[in-house]
């Protein structure tokens, strides 16, 4: 049955490229709606004034020497591959990029 | 599907045109913009990788301080602002070239902003395109589509993914919308891409080459009723690799949204795709609200707060840029604006600067490269930078002008010799045997055999009748084979009958 | 000599560099150890005794021709599956990396190997260390050795059940909100999450980049400062690793040993105790800080008032920052493909297929809550939100060590619970880690020792936390706890626990 948090859970999973079932859809409704109630209350003290914090500890300024590094090995790393040819990972076709 | 298009001039007449580029420059840096692989072109699919270029899990990024580097050469050459702080965010979404799943770039804090670049059209009037900003970002990798009919997306049955180009440094710059260019908007849009291709080359951050997609742009076009109509729905072209398919492509959407106009539909705002062998675009992704990109700050990298003394020695050491170049060169070249512009627009500035360096003069260069080697290159239906000859070929040949040793004709023959791959001018004088026949003795014996044949002539000189003078020269250039030097032939001519 | 499974690490290792043990033998009684217990607790989710011996051999040998050793050189180790091993198998837990073996080792990894320590294998977790209980590894669950019904705490329930159980005198956990602490405290060992930074991340599978950090799981304090030594330090592959020395984290442990912490201020952070903390819990906590106050710590009051927003803040940039990172997992490169049942086969469509079938329940559950709280129109109420949450923590922390050079608190606020028992209640699960979550969100250290048993019979945990940069406090106080309670006890309180039963 279509409710406000089945479908936004349907479409944040579209999103996240996430294949749910229908019992799954069901119950992450339940589940985000309380959870997304609960953790909301961050809100009640994120004030203006309070500057964001995205990293623990506050560096600047972190950069590489541009000096090249030994690539990986491209059989082991093919090796893992679900599917590969010439060298190449092998994907599935792709569609919509091209009219 | 084919679309109704306007006559262009008609459009152009009833509508304003208001485009806006997106160039993407890859950075010829040693390795990658966030990891220690190699990166350059050509090499084995999935050779120049590290766990960081795979996305492997557990890699981390790390910035390639020369990256930055360039990107500020970059953005103070676009009179941009320097941002005393600035950092990369996710950009999140779902593509098999993109191994991480999100591309790392800069979203609302992009190393430079606020600057303009002056585009110099080919009849020497000056644009002002003012630029919103230029960012760091990094390169996907490369899929090749295999089993499809056309090659396209479509119609592949799967594809292959190499990951070389993933993570290759890349600054994408951002126009303004760019106003007022009337019906020259094709012209200004492609000479602003060129601008840029050669100011890349001259701060050394890329080789700019566009047929190996180092520069890449995407083109937004808009139309409204009249310059002071808010602005109209755009379409974005993407890909569009070369200078005359920029203009093109513009071109086009204007004749094509102008037809939409006319008839009273909207422009539904899209990306649609270039085609360079038909010359027109197809509509592509529907641009909608379900593009939800979830850019967050990137929590694996530390802002970049660009040190002022850094960014002042960076701007110190900006080379010349291409346009105070243009200036300088003409100056010392002494040459008139409209044959600068020639120069220019030939591509021919470099060329002519090594030529001069090679001893030649301004002039002598000019001459060579607008004139014989300008037509061949146009018979050969190729840029005069790929003629097989170089600079130092044309110094060395307009030496042996200046010395005396060649006529202008038989310069051009050596220089044909050149062209066919014989050598240089020297070699080529030597196997050919053209030096000039500057020893009288072969000359005399020439004339007076000439002479001999026509005694008539020798009376009408001899009677005050310098006419048939050249009758003599003419004989002896032939039987010299065109390798005597005619003044003097005609000196040696009058000393023989007069005496 | 006696069993070698049950000496610490710093006593196997002195007894390797006398000579007095191999490295062969003390690997080998691990590895039987491991057969022989480890079915019923599932600690390790791969044993590598191949690998392992190897080492070990390599170890002896070099031994033998008098080459320096580092000391810890030849001394068994377990590692979490969510650190990235070359050539071992690993999964962090979940399905949808089954099989993969890494090209690469994890620059923690690559430490452990030049000290040449044996790794005996892989610990089990919870999927991509989205948990308190290991009961959402996509490989079963691990069992508490305390008692089997149990659960060992989460994420990192597998390193240590795997220390609390002797299969292995030490072991690398990580900790993001608490899954190295949270699991020592209920399991009767020793965890630290070092100060962020300290460690390098690269090769540890990223739950939440901001919050990651690995840290050493042992048994005793000591033997996590001689861990936390040899992993720590600069790593220019990881852009947010400290430049900073490594502290002298076993010389201050032993100061803590010695009973050394006069004069130290400690701060008991008021909000982190009281309702919803089981009355053991708190009694041991307050037994541990007497004793404390006994060896002349000062013990004061703090109020840290933004961290009862800490768990909301944390349950926004964790899914966040995780729907992101875990986005990879595509089934394009590597780990598992799964092809749609019906319709066209589309990478989007096998990505989306590979996602619904490779991720358990939990992990789907966060990427849900992250990517909606990431998308437009609610970035600035939840994650913006979440991040300036972060710097009111931040500076609630700045605040308390002002007037304290360590905060404490209980570790978790239970002991463990039943295996089964909060599954199918998200929110009761994430109350596990109230009191580790702020030391993460604002990057700082912590330790959890062991402050003894409860009614249940079971051990709960006894928090230190310790500004950014100040890993060695934790090392001197958490050791004078564990001295000054061991003291009391008679020894370990490992030797309390009942003995397993070995299956062989």
């Amino acid at each position: 049955m279509s409710t406000p948090w089945r479908d936004e859970v349907a479409r944040v999973a579209g999103l996240a490229r996430i294949d749910l079932k229908p019992d799954e859809l069901d119950r992450l409704a339940g589940e985000l709606e309380v959870i997304v109630q609960s953790v909301a209350r961050v809100s009640e003290v994120a004030t203006p004034d309070v500057p964001a914090t995205s990293h623990p500890l506050p560096l600047t300024n972190v950069f590489r020497a541009d000096e090249p590094e030994t690539p990986l090995d491209r059989d082991e790393v093919l090796a893992m591959a679900p599917a590969q040819e010439d060298g190449k990972f092998l994907v599935p076709q792709i569609l919509g990029e091209d009219a | 599907m084919s679309d109704t298009l306007v006559d262009y001039d008609d459009a152009v007449a009833r509508y304003d045109t208001v485009f806006g580029i997106e160039v993407h420059v890859e950075l010829g840096t040693r390795t990658k913009m966030f990891d220690a692989a190699e990166q350059g072109f050509g090499a084995d699919p999935n050779t120049q990788v590290t766990p960081v270029s795979l996305g492997l899990p557990g890699a981390l990024p790390a910035v390639n301080g020369t990256a930055v580097e360039y990107a500020i050469r970059i953005g103070l050459a676009l009179n941009c602002t320097i941002a005393e702080s600035c950092r990369f965010a996710r950009k999140n979404y779902f593509y098999p070239d993109v191994p991480k799943n999100f591309q790392t770039s800069q979203y609302d804090e992009p190393i430079a902003h606020d600057g303009w670049v002056d585009v110099e059209l080919e009849d020497g009037t000056v644009f002002r395109v003012d630029i919103e900003r230029a960012h760091m970002e990094e390169d996907a990798g490369k899929n090749t589509h295999v089993g499809g009919a056309t090659g396209r997306i479509h119609g592949a049955i799967y594809s292959l993914v190499d990951y070389n180009r993933a993570g290759v440094p890349l600054v994408e710059i951002v126009t303004r919308p760019v106003t007022g260019a009337g019906e020259r908007a094709p012209e200004v849009a492609r000479a602003y891409v060129q601008t840029l291709r050669d100011m890349f080359r001259a701060l050394e951050v890329s080789e700019a080459r566009m047929e190996r997609g180092n520069v890449r742009a995407d083109v937004n076009v808009s139309l409204r009723p009249s310059s002071d109509s808010p602005l109209g729905t755009r379409t974005e072209t993407k890909n569009v690799n070369s200078f005359r398919s920029i203009e093109r492509a513009v071109r086009y959407e204007i004749s094509r949204q102008a037809a939409v106009l006319d008839a009273g539909g909207q422009i539904v705002q899209e990306t649609r795709h270039w085609h360079e062998d038909t010359g027109h675009t197809t509509s592509g992704r529907i641009k909608s609200d379900a593009e939800d990109y979830r850019y967050f700050p990137e929590p694996d990298l530390v802002p970049i707060v660009p040190d002022r003394a850094w960014i002042e020695e960076i701007r110190a050491n900006l080379p010349e840029l291409p346009a105070a170049r243009r200036r300088r060169l003409q100056a010392d070249w002494g040459y008139a604006d409209p044959e600068m512009r020639d120069v220019v627009n030939a591509g021919a500035v470099e060329l002519i600067e090594l030529t001069v360096a090679a001893g030649s003069s301004p002039a002598a260069a000019r001459k060579w490269w607008m004139g014989e080697l300008a037509r061949t290159a146009k018979e050969r239906g190729v840029e005069l930078e790929e003629l097989p000859v170089t600079p130092q070929q044309i110094g060395a040949l307009q030496a042996l002008v200046d010395d005396g040793r060649l006529t202008d004709k038989l310069a051009r023959q050596v220089l044909e010799g050149v062209l066919a791959g014989e050598g240089d001018p020297e070699a080529v004088v030597a196997a050919r045997g053209l030096e000039v026949v500057s020893d009288d003795g072969p000359l005399l014996a020439a004339i007076d055999q000439a002479l001999a044949a026509q005694p008539d002539v020798v009376a009408k000189i001899q009677g005050g009748n310098l006419g048939p003078v050249g009758a003599i020269i003419g004989a002896v250039m032939k039987a010299t084979r065109g390798q005597a030097d005619a003044a003097r032939v005609r000196e040696l001519v009058l000393e023989r009958v007069q005496s | 000599m006696s069993d070698l499974t049950r000496l610490s690490a710093a006593a196997l290792a002195e007894a390797l560099t006398s000579g007095e043990v191999s490295s062969v033998e003390a690997t080998q009684a691990h590895l039987d150890r491991i057969a022989a217990v480890d079915g019923p607790v599932h600690a390790f989710l791969h044993v590598s005794s191949d690998e392992a011996l190897a080492t070990a051999r390599g170890v002896d040998e070099a031994r033998a021709k008098g080459e320096s050793l580092h000391p810890l050189a030849g001394v068994p180790i377990a590692v979490k599956d969510v650190v990235v091993t070359r050539g071992l198998p690993t999964t962090a837990g979940s399905r949808i990396l089954e099989g993969w073996i890494p090209p690469y080792d994890a620059t923690l990894v690559t430490k452990i190997k030049a000290a040449r320590l044996p790794i005996l294998g892989k610990t089990n977790m919870d999927e991509f260390a989205m948990g308190s209980s290991t009961e959402h590894s996509g490989y079963g669950n691990t069992h508490n050795p305390w008692d089997l019904d149990r659960i060992p705490g989460g994420s990192g329930g597998g390193s240590a059940a795997a220390v609390a159980a002797y299969e292995a005198p030490l072991a690398i956990g990580t900790d993001t909100g608490g899954s190295i602490r949270q699991p020592a405290a209920v399991t009767g060992t020793v965890g630290v999450k070092p100060t962020y930074g300290s460690v390098s991340r690269y090769g540890l599978i990223a739950l939440a980049s901001s919050l990651d950090q690995a840290g050493p799981v042992t048994r005793t304090v000591l033997d996590a400062a001689l861990l936390h030594e040899l992993i720590a330090g600069h790593d220019p592959h990881d852009s947010t690793s400290l430049t900073d020395p490594v502290g002298d984290y076993v010389a201050q442990a032993r100061r803590g040993l010695a009973g050394d912490v006069a004069g130290m201020r400690v701060g008991v952070v008021k909000e982190l105790s009281g309702e919803g903390y089981q009355p053991g819990v708190l009694a041991r906590f307050e037994e541990s800080l007497e004793l404390l106050r006994q060896a002349g710590a000062e013990i004061v009051e703090v109020s840290c008032p933004h961290f009862e927003y800490a768990l909301a803040a944390y349950y926004l940039i964790l899914p966040a920052e995780a729907s992101s990172n875990l986005a990879k997992f595509d089934g394009m490169r590597y780990g598992l493909r799964v092809e749609p049942t019906e319709g066209p086969v589309t990478a989007e469509r096998v990505m989306a297929a590979t996602r619904g079938q490779g991720f358990g329940d939990e992990v789907k559950r966060r990427i849900i809550l992250g990517t909606y709280a990431l998308s437009a129109g609610y970035y600035d109420a939840y994650y913006g939100s979440a991040q300036k949450v972060r710097t009111l923590i931040q500076r609630d922390f700045a605040a308390a060590f002002e007037e304290a050079d360590v905060l404490v608190s209980p570790t978790a606020p239970t002991t463990a619970f039943k295996l089964g028992e909060k599954l199918d209640d998200p929110l009761a699960m994430y109350l596990n880690d109230v009191a580790t979550i702020p030391a993460n969100l604002a990057g700082v250290p912590g330790m959890s020792v062991p402050s003894g048993l409860c009614e249940d019979g079971l051990p709960a945990g006894f928090q230190v936390i310790a500004p950014a940069r100040q890993d060695a406090r934790l090392y001197r106080v958490g050791a004078a706890v564990e001295a000054l309670l061991e003291a009391r006890w008679g020894g370990p309180i490992l030797t309390k626990a009942p003995e397993l039963e070995a299956s062989k």
